[in-house]
C-alpha cells in the first residue's frame, strides 16, 4: 500500500464547494531514464485518478510521465449529501489504490 | 574544452536520456489535435498559473481555473494541459462535471528544460478555450551524480 | 557553462560575500517551493512522516516492541530530541546522529533486523522523530566529549578536497548568497533533515546531502554513517545552534 496524505473536510454545509487535495507516494518513473547500469528504466506511473461521490463520477484525471514523483492532485466538488468519497489510482505495474472517506452534509 | 561527461552531469535527470520520441511544438499541436480533433481554440476564460522561473523542473506547482457557473447547461467538461519541450507533449487531462462546483485542478508537474505550456478547456458547448504560459527553467551547478 | 568554469569565475569574488547574518535554505527557496513545505498536504516529506508514524506504533523484534512501548507518544516524548542530536553515545562512546540512534535502539533494545542507512524505513522514522522538534531552536549539547569531534568536523568543513581542490567552507561560507549556475548558494545550515529535495524526488538525510557535495567537487565520499560525516554535522549543528528546525522541508 503506497503512502497517502489527504485534505479532505469532514464536514460541508449542503451546496459548499469543498477542496479535496491528495498525495500519494509513487516514483511515477517516467520510461525515459536510465538506471545505475545505463539501461532504460521501464515506465512505471499512475495513469488513471478518479474520485466518485456516491457512485458518481466527480472528478478524473490521465496522467503521463510528466507528473512529478509523488502525485499531489487537488479539485473541489460540490457537497450535496452526506455520503462516501472513493479515490482511486491505478497505473502501471498493476497499481491499484483506493481510499475512501467520509463526508457529512448539514443543513 | 567542455567535456561532454559534465555537461551533462549538469543537466536535470530529464534531459539525460530522451530516447525515442521528444516533443516538440509540432508534436504538442498534433497532441492538442488529438484533444480537441481539429476543433478551433481561442485565447480566454483559461487562467494557467505556474511560476515564470522554476528553480528545479522535477517538481513544479501548476495550477489551471476557468470561468464557468458549472451548471447542467453550461461546464467544462474537460481540461488539458500540454507541453512542447519533455519527451511527450501530455501532461494531463481532467474530466470534469457539474458536481464538481469549479473547473479547476492544481498538481505538480515535471518540466525537462524552459518552454511553453498551454492549458486547454472543453466546454458543454463544444467550444475550446485556453491560456498558455512562458517557463524558464534554472540548470542547477550541483546536482548528486 | 561547466560546473568547473562557475566555481573559477567565482573564486576571485569569494572574499567579499561573507555571511553576516545566519539564512536557512528556506529564505532562499523560490515562493512556490516555500509554500510546497509550509503546506503538510503539499509536502512529500510528510508521507515519509506518516509512514514513521506506522512504524512508530509498529511492534519490532523477537520481543514484539514498539518504539511506542518504552518512549510512549512521540508527540511529547521525542519534542525537542533531534534538535539535540548528534550527542554523545555513552555505550560506543563516541558521537552519534539521530539516524544512527534509530539503528542503535533497534538494534540494542528492539532486537530487531537492522535498518541500513537511507533506507525508506530508518528515514521515515528519522522524519517522524524530527518532525516533533518543527519549529523549536537547535540545541547543540553542552557537552565536552563532543568537542574533539565538533573541532575534527570543522576541519573537514575547511579543508580542500577532491579534484575540484574545494572545501565547503568555500562555497558555503565565503559564497554563500551567490549563485552556482541557476542556484543559489546556500549556508549550509542542516536545519530541516531528512528534507525532501526536488532533484532527489525523494527525502534524504544530512550524510546524503554531504555525500552529494563530496562527489559534486570530486572526492571520493566517506561510507553512510562514518564518523567523518557524524563529525561535520555536529560541527554544522554548532555552526547553526539557535535556528529553527524545519523537518521534514523541502528544497530544490
Amino acid at each position: 500500500m503506497a503512502r497517502v496524505l489527504l485534505n479532505i473536510p469532514r464536514t460541508a454545509r449542503k451546496g459548499e464547494v469543498i477542496a479535496i487535495r491528495t498525495l500519494i507516494q509513487h516514483v511515477m518513473e517516467t520510461g525515459y531514464r536510465p538506471g545505475a547500469d545505463g539501461e532504460v528504466l521501464p515506465r512505471d506511473i499512475i495513469r488513471r485518478f478518479t474520485a466518485s461521490f456516491e457512485g458518481e463520477e466527480v472528478f478524473a484525471a490521465d496522467l503521463s510521465p510528466a507528473i512529478a514523483a509523488n502525485p499531489f492532485l487537488s479539485f473541489t466538488m460540490v457537497a450535496s449529501t452526506t455520503g462516501t468519497l472513493v479515490l482511486r489510482w491505478q497505473g502501471d505495474k498493476g497499481f491499484d489504490q483506493t481510499e475512501t472517506r467520509e463526508i457529512m452534509v448539514t443543513g | 574544452m567542455m567535456a561532454p561527461r559534465r555537461l551533462l552531469l549538469a543537466a536535470p535527470a530529464l534531459l539525460l536520456l530522451p530516447r525515442g520520441s521528444r516533443a516538440s511544438p509540432e508534436a504538442m499541436a498534433e497532441a492538442v489535435r488529438g484533444f480537441t480533433g481539429g476543433a478551433e481554440i481561442r485565447p480566454g476564460r483559461v487562467t494557467l498559473e505556474i511560476s515564470p522561473l522554476v528553480e528545479n523542473g522535477n517538481t513544479v506547482p501548476l495550477s489551471v481555473s476557468v470561468e464557468s457557473p458549472m451548471t447542467e447547461a453550461e461546464h467544462v467538461r474537460a481540461i488539458a494541459v500540454f507541453n512542447e519541450r519533455n519527451p511527450q507533449p501530455h501532461v494531463i487531462t481532467v474530466h470534469l462535471n457539474p458536481r464538481a462546483g469549479r473547473a479547476m485542478l492544481a498538481t505538480h508537474i515535471r518540466l525537462a528544460t524552459s518552454q511553453t505550456l498551454l492549458a486547454v478547456a472543453q466546454f458543454s458547448d463544444g467550444s475550446f478555450w485556453s491560456d498558455r504560459a512562458q517557463v524558464v527553467v534554472t540548470l542547477a551547478a550541483c546536482v548528486e551524480g | 557553462m561547466t560546473r568547473l568554469a562557475c566555481i573559477l569565475l567565482l573564486l576571485p569574488l569569494c572574499l567579499s560575500a561573507a555571511a553576516e547574518e545566519r539564512r536557512s535554505g528556506f529564505q532562499d527557496m523560490a515562493p512556490e517551493t516555500q509554500a510546497m513545505q509550509q503546506d503538510d498536504t503539499a509536502n512529500p516529506g510528510m508521507l515519509w512522516v506518516l509512514e514513521g508514524e506506522t512504524l512508530w506504533n509498529a511492534p519490532a523484534g523477537p520481543a514484539g516492541q514498539p518504539c511506542a512501548g518504552c518512549h510512549g507518544s512521540a508527540e511529547s516524548a521525542m519534542r525537542g530530541v533531534a534538535a539535540r542530536y548528534p550527542a554523545w553515545d555513552e555505550a560506543d562512546a563516541a558521537p552519534i546522529d539521530l539516524a544512527g540512534r534509530i539503528q542503535q535502539c533497534r538494534a540494542a533494545r528492539q532486537g530487531a533486523p537492522p535498518l541500513p542507512r537511507e533506507s525508506e524505513e530508518l528515514l521515515a522514522l528519522t522524519a517522524y522523530v524530527a518532525r516533533q522538534s518543527r519549529g523549536l531552536p537547535i540545541t547543540p549539547p553542552e557537552d565536552p566529549r563532543l568537542d574533539p569531534a565538533r573541532a575534527e568536523g570543522r576541519a573537514l568543513y575547511t579543508e580542500r578536497r577532491g579534484q575540484l581542490d574545494l572545501s565547503c567552507a568555500q562555497c558555503h561560507d565565503e559564497n554563500a548568497g551567490r549563485r552556482l549556475a541557476g542556484s543559489a548558494i546556500p549556508q549550509a545550515h542542516p536545519t530541516g533533515y531528512p528534507l525532501y529535495r526536488l532533484e532527489w524526488q525523494s527525502l534524504g538525510s544530512l550524510q546524503r546531502r554531504l555525500r552529494g557535495c563530496m562527489t559534486g567537487v570530486r572526492a571520493e565520499p566517506y561510507a553512510y554513517g562514518a564518523l567523518e560525516y557524524v563529525a561535520i554535522e555536529l560541527y554544522l549543528a554548532q555552526r547553526a545552534a539557535g535556528m529553527t528546525l524545519e523537518a521534514p522541508a523541502v528544497r530544490p
